[in-house]
């Protein structure tokens, strides 16, 4: 029987959005107060959904600690206490809440064998999130 | 394609009732939710559009526009209003959560250019919320 299961990670982190191509009165009227040059921060929450089948003599999709471990090393300790704008990923692409989205998802599904990676959920803000599942689309 | 959530409240009045039925009838199917001096809920929305992100800006579409939509679109038209007195799509339909859902996924479709419209989630509480993916 195939189950998903879904964990909740934090990692607190500061940003600035801006892109090197654009004038400064294009970056300041696409971001705005986001384009602040000394950058601003949020406590993201990021969950992970991962699915596959429930083995028998476990009862588990996966071992949490497994998952853990791997969100640890590979996602919160990257980001948590960092100026994402520092980060190699972060370098030319900036790095708004979508694009953080799809580079958690994409480290996850490489790297994370246990069970099949369905999705990542990033609340920046209690009034905003981000989904993405690989490009495709969301089951309701 | 990449998903957006963004969530707002909104306070309003309501009741059920539907002419329709009689008296005894309406109190029977609506239970307190039929008191003529209606009452109130912190309504929170929940509007989820989709998109590609745009390889400049970064964004499936701003925020900002979509918080300034919603507000234009759904809070300032909803919010500390009764919803049977006040609100016009609710002159001759019960405001239900679910027919609120779907007035605001019809005032919102129209506005969006960038991202389309993907879900809208109306709590009426903690414990109650519905989902409109605009199906027919």
């Amino acid at each position: 029987m195939k189950a998903h299961l879904t964990r909740r990670y934090r990692f607190s982190a500061s940003h600035r959005l801006h892109n090197e191509s654009m004038s400064p009165e294009e970056n300041l009227a696409t971001y705005g107060k986001c384009n602040n040059p000394y950058g601003h921060g949020h406590n993201y929450i990021v969950e992970v959904t991962v699915s596959g089948q429930v083995e028998p003599s476990t009862g588990m999709v996966c071992n949490l600690v497994d998952l853990d471990g791997f969100v640890k090393e590979q996602i919160v300790n990257r980001y948590d206490h960092m100026n994402l704008n520092t980060v190699d990923e972060f370098q030319k692409l900036v790095p708004t809440t979508e694009n953080l989205c799809v580079e958690i998802f994409n480290r996850l599904q490489k790297g994370f064998r246990p069970a099949n990676v369905e999705r990542v959920r990033i609340e920046e803000t209690m009034m905003n999130s981000f989904e993405y599942a690989g490009g495709g689309e969301l089951a309701h | 394609m990449i998903y957006l959530t963004r969530r707002v409240e909104f306070s309003a009045s309501h009741y059920y009732h539907n002419p329709e039925f009689s008296a005894e009838e309406n109190r029977r199917i609506f239970g307190k939710c039929n008191n003529p001096h209606g009452h109130g809920h912190n309504y929170i929305l929940e509007v989820t559009v989709r998109g590609e992100i745009d390889s400049r800006s970064g964004f499936v579409m701003d925020l900002k526009q979509l918080k300034e939509i919603m507000n234009r679109e759904v809070v300032d038209a909803l919010d500390h209003r009764h919803l049977n007195k006040e609100v016009p799509e609710f002159a001759h339909q019960i405001p239900t959560s679910e027919n609120i859902a779907i007035a605001i996924w019809k005032r919102l479709t129209p506005k969006l250019k960038l991202a389309q419209l993907h879900r809208v989630r109306l709590y009426e509480t903690a414990d109650l919320f519905v989902d409109f993916y605009g199906e027919a």
